[in-house]
C-alpha cells in the first residue's frame, strides 16, 4: 500500500531544482527568523546579566550625561568627570543604603596595545567593598591586594589572557613609570570585569594625582527601601548625577528595539516572500498536473484526498525548509553574533544570540503554520479539478 | 434475462452543451442496454459524440436529460440530473475502472505503486488483495519495480489496465485504449480486454477509431451526430440495442 505521504514526497522529487529552490527560500526565512528572535532573547539576557552583575542598583557620578557616563562605565571608556570622596561618606550614612563601593577609573594611551596603540583602563577599587558587592567574582589564581595602598593589580580573565600575564608578573602603566605586581587573576564572569585591570583605589588616586577624587560610587540599597525616593535624595547632593541601572537597561533596550523592529520587519517580508514562493511552486505544480489530478479522481480520489495530497506537499516543503533553517541558524549563530556586534554601537558581553528549544519549537511551529496557510489555496484549487475537464483537455470525441 | 444480468441501462440520454446563446447537442436521445460481461465498442468520427456518451455512461458527466441505471440502481433520472462531483466519485470508485489513450501513469511511482494507487484513496472490500497476481495476469509482473518511463507503451497501457482493475470494478471504460500503440500492441491490449470480459465477467465499454479493433467486441455501436446505431445488427438508430 502506498501512502499519500509517499505520493506527495515523490511528486516533489519530480522537479528537484524547483523544490530545492523553494525549500531554500523557506530555510533562509527560518534562519533569519531564528537568528533575530535568538538575538532578541540573547541581547536582553546578556544586558540583564551585565547590569545585574554590577552588584549595585545605582551609580553616583559627577554631573554630565548620566546615561552616556553609564555606558562608558559599561564599556570601560573615557571622557571621565570627577567628584569628591566626601560624597561617598555622605551616601554611606544614608540609612536605606546597604553598601557602597567607591571607584576611580583612569585611562591612558598605551602605544603597545594593538597594532597602533589603544586606550588602557584601570579601575581603582577597595577590595573589601568591591568584593562584597560582586560576590560572584572568584579567583583563578591569587587573590585581592594585600594592602589598601599596595602597588598590586588584579586582572580580569580576558585582560590576563590578552596580555599573557600570570600571578607574580609585573605590569607597567604607560607614561607613569609605575609598576604593579599581578597578585590575582579572576575567573571568567562573562561581564565587563573580564577585561578590567583592578588596582587599589588609594594607589590609583596617588599615581594620577586625584587624591580626593572618584569617578563612580556603586550603591546597593536595602531590599525594602524605596529606590526612587533614595534616587531623589541623592539628586539633591551637589554636582552629582544618579544613574539607576534599571533605567539604563530600559534606555539601551529601547534604543536597540528600534533596530530590532526594522530587522524584524525585514524578516517578516522575507517570510512573506517565501510564502508567495511556496504558493507559486505548488500552484505551478497543480497546473502542470491538471490531467493527472483529474485522473486521480477517476481512480477514486475524493476532493478531500487531492486537497490532502497537495497540502502534504506544501507541509513537506515548509517543514524541511524550517528544519534546515533552524540547523543553519544553530551552526552559524557565532557568525551571526559577530555581525550583530559589528552593527550595534553598544553590545553587552556574553552570548548575543541565544537559541533555545522553546525558540526552535516556536520557529518550526511558525513555519508549519505558514505552510498550512500557503497550501490552502493550491490544495483547494486542486481539489476542485473535475476529471472530465482533465480528460477533455486532450481528447476529442 | 433477469435484472441481475443487466449491467447498464441508458434511457433517452441527451447531452447539450451551451456556447453563448447556441445549444450544441453532443448526444441525442440515446437508449441502450448493456449486459454484465458484455464487451461493447463505440466507433465514430471525431465530434460524433462517442466520448461524450461514454463519459455519461461512466458517470464522468451529468446528462441534460434522460436516465441511467447501473445494476438496477438509478443514477440519473429526469427529475434528478445533476449529481455532485463527490457523489459521482463515490459511484465511479465503486463500479468503474477507466483506461485512457494517454495512460496517465504517475511518472515518479513504480509500476507496482501506480497499480496500487487507487487503494490509497478507496479500498473496496475484498479487492486489491493480490496485486502481484494481477500484474502476472497482465504479463507485467517482471516490470513491477520499474518506473513508467522505463517501459514500453504497450506495457504502460497494461499497467493502466491493472490500475483500473485493482479495486475490482464492475465496468471497465476504455477510451481509445490503443490510440498510442502500434498494431501488434493494440491487438494484444484488445485480447486482454476480451479475456477479462470473458473470464471475469467484466463489462467492457470501449471507444475507438479503429474499426478492425472495434469489431473484436461482442457488440459494436456507431455514433454519428450524437445519435447511436448498431453496426453488427445492421439496423437503424437503437435497432439491435435491447430497448428497455
Amino acid at each position: 500500500m502506498i501512502t499519500k505521504f509517499q505520493v506527495a514526497y515523490k511528486n516533489l522529487l519530480r522537479k528537484k531544482i524547483r523544490s530545492l529552490l523553494t525549500l531554500s527560500g523557506i530555510a533562509l526565512s527560518a534562519w533569519v527568523l531564528v537568528s533575530l528572535l535568538g538575538f532578541n532573547h540573547g541581547f536582553e539576557t546578556a544586558l540583564n546579566k551585565d547590569i545585574d552583575n554590577m552588584g549595585f542598583q545605582m551609580m553616583i557620578m559627577a554631573k554630565g550625561c548620566p546615561y552616556e557616563a553609564a555606558t562608558m562605565m559599561l564599556k570601560g571608556g573615557t571622557g571621565l568627570k570627577y567628584m569628591d570622596t566626601s560624597i561617598a561618606d555622605t551616601i554611606r550614612k544614608e540609612p536605606d543604603v546597604e553598601k557602597i563601593t567607591p571607584m576611580l577609573m583612569q585611562t591612558v594611551f598605551d602605544p603597545n596595545k594593538g597594532e597602533s596603540g589603544g586606550i588602557a583602563a584601570y579601575l581603582g577599587v577597595e577590595p573589601k567593598s568591591y568584593g562584597e558587592m560582586k560576590t560572584f567574582l572568584t579567583f583563578r589564581q591569587g587573590g585581592w591586594f594585600t594592602q589598601a595602598d599596595a602597588y598590586e593589580a588584579v586582572m580580569g580573565y580576558e585582560a590576563a589572557e590578552l596580555e599573557q600575564r600570570e600571578v607574580g608578573d609585573l605590569i607597567l602603566i604607560p607614561g607613569k613609570n609605575v609598576q604593579f605586581k599581578v597578585v590575582g587573576i579572576l575567573n571568567r564572569t562573562g561581564t565587563q570585569d573580564d577585561g578590567t585591570i583592578f588596582v587599589p583605589l588609594r594607589t590609583l588616586q596617588k599615581i594620577f594625582g586625584k587624591t580626593d577624587a572618584l569617578t563612580t560610587i556603586g550603591v546597593k540599597v536595602r531590599k525594602d527601601a524605596d529606590s526612587s525616593r533614595i534616587e531623589e535624595k541623592f539628586y539633591a547632593l551637589p554636582d552629582v548625577q544618579v544613574v539607576n541601572l534599571a533605567q539604563v537597561k530600559q534606555t539601551i533596550l529601547s534604543l536597540v528595539s528600534t533596530a530590532k523592529v526594522l530587522v524584524l520587519s525585514i524578516a517578516i517580508i522575507a517570510i512573506l516572500i517565501a510564502m508567495v514562493g511556496v504558493i507559486n511552486t505548488i500552484l505551478m505544480s497543480v497546473h502542470e498536473r491538471f490531467q493527472e489530478i483529474g485522473i486521480l479522481k477517476t481512480i477514486g480520489a475524493m476532493p478531500g484526498d487531492i486537497f490532502q495530497l497537495i497540502w502534504i506537499e506544501t507541509l513537506l516543503l515548509c517543514t524541511t525548509g524550517g528544519v534546515v533553517g533552524v540547523v543553519l541558524a544553530l551552526i552559524l549563530s557565532r557568525i551571526t553574533e559577530l555581525v550583530f556586534r559589528n552593527l550595534l554601537p553598544y553590545s553587552p558581553s556574553g552570548g548575543l544570540v541565544l537559541i533555545d528549544a522553546k525558540l526552535v519549537l516556536f520557529t518550526l511551529g511558525a513555519v508549519l503554520a505558514i505552510g498550512l496557510l500557503s497550501g490552502l489555496y493550491p490544495a483547494w484549487q486542486a481539489g476542485r479539478i473535475r476529471p472530465l475537464e482533465a480528460i477533455r483537455s486532450d481528447v476529442n470525441g | 434475462m433477469t435484472q441481475n444480468d443487466i449491467s447498464m441501462e441508458a434511457i433517452n440520454l441527451t447531452k447539450v452543451y451551451h456556447r453563448g446563446s447556441e445549444d450544441i447537442p453532443a448526444v441525442h436521445d440515446v437508449s441502450l442496454r448493456i449486459n454484465r460481461g458484455d464487451f461493447v465498442s463505440f466507433i465514430g468520427p471525431s465530434g460524433s459524440g462517442k466520448t461524450t456518451l461514454v463519459n455519461l455512461l461512466g458517470c464522468l458527466d451529468n446528462p441534460t436529460s434522460g436516465e441511467l441505471l447501473l445494476d438496477g440502481r438509478r443514477i440519473f433520472s429526469n427529475d434528478r440530473h445533476n449529481l455532485s462531483e463527490r457523489k459521482l466519485t463515490e459511484i465511479r470508485r465503486e463500479l468503474f475502472g477507466y483506461i485512457f489513450q494517454n495512460f496517465y501513469l504517475i511518472p515518479t511511482l513504480t509500476v507496482m505503486e501506480n497499480v496500487m494507487l487507487p487503494l490509497t484513496f478507496y479500498h473496496k472490500k475484498g479487492a486489491g488483495n493480490d496485486v502481484l497476481g494481477l500484474l502476472k495476469l497482465l504479463g507485467i509482473d517482471h516490470r513491477k519495480d520499474h518506473l513508467p518511463g522505463r517501459i514500453s507503451g504497450g506495457e504502460m497501457q497494461r499497467v493502466a489496465i491493472a490500475r483500473s482493475l485493482v479495486n475490482s470494478p464492475e465496468i471497465l471504460l476504455a477510451d481509445e485504449p490503443t490510440g498510442n500503440l502500434d498494431t501488434k500492441r493494440s491487438a494484444e491490449i484488445i485480447r486482454i480486454l476480451k479475456e477479462l470480459s470473458a473470464t471475469q465477467g467484466l463489462t467492457v465499454i470501449m471507444v475507438t477509431h479503429n474499426l478492425e479493433l472495434a469489431r473484436q467486441a461482442d457488440r459494436l455501436f456507431e455514433m454519428r451526430d450524437g445519435g447511436l446505431r448498431t453496426i453488427d445488427g445492421g439496423g437503424d438508430t437503437n435497432a439491435g440495442c435491447q430497448m428497455p
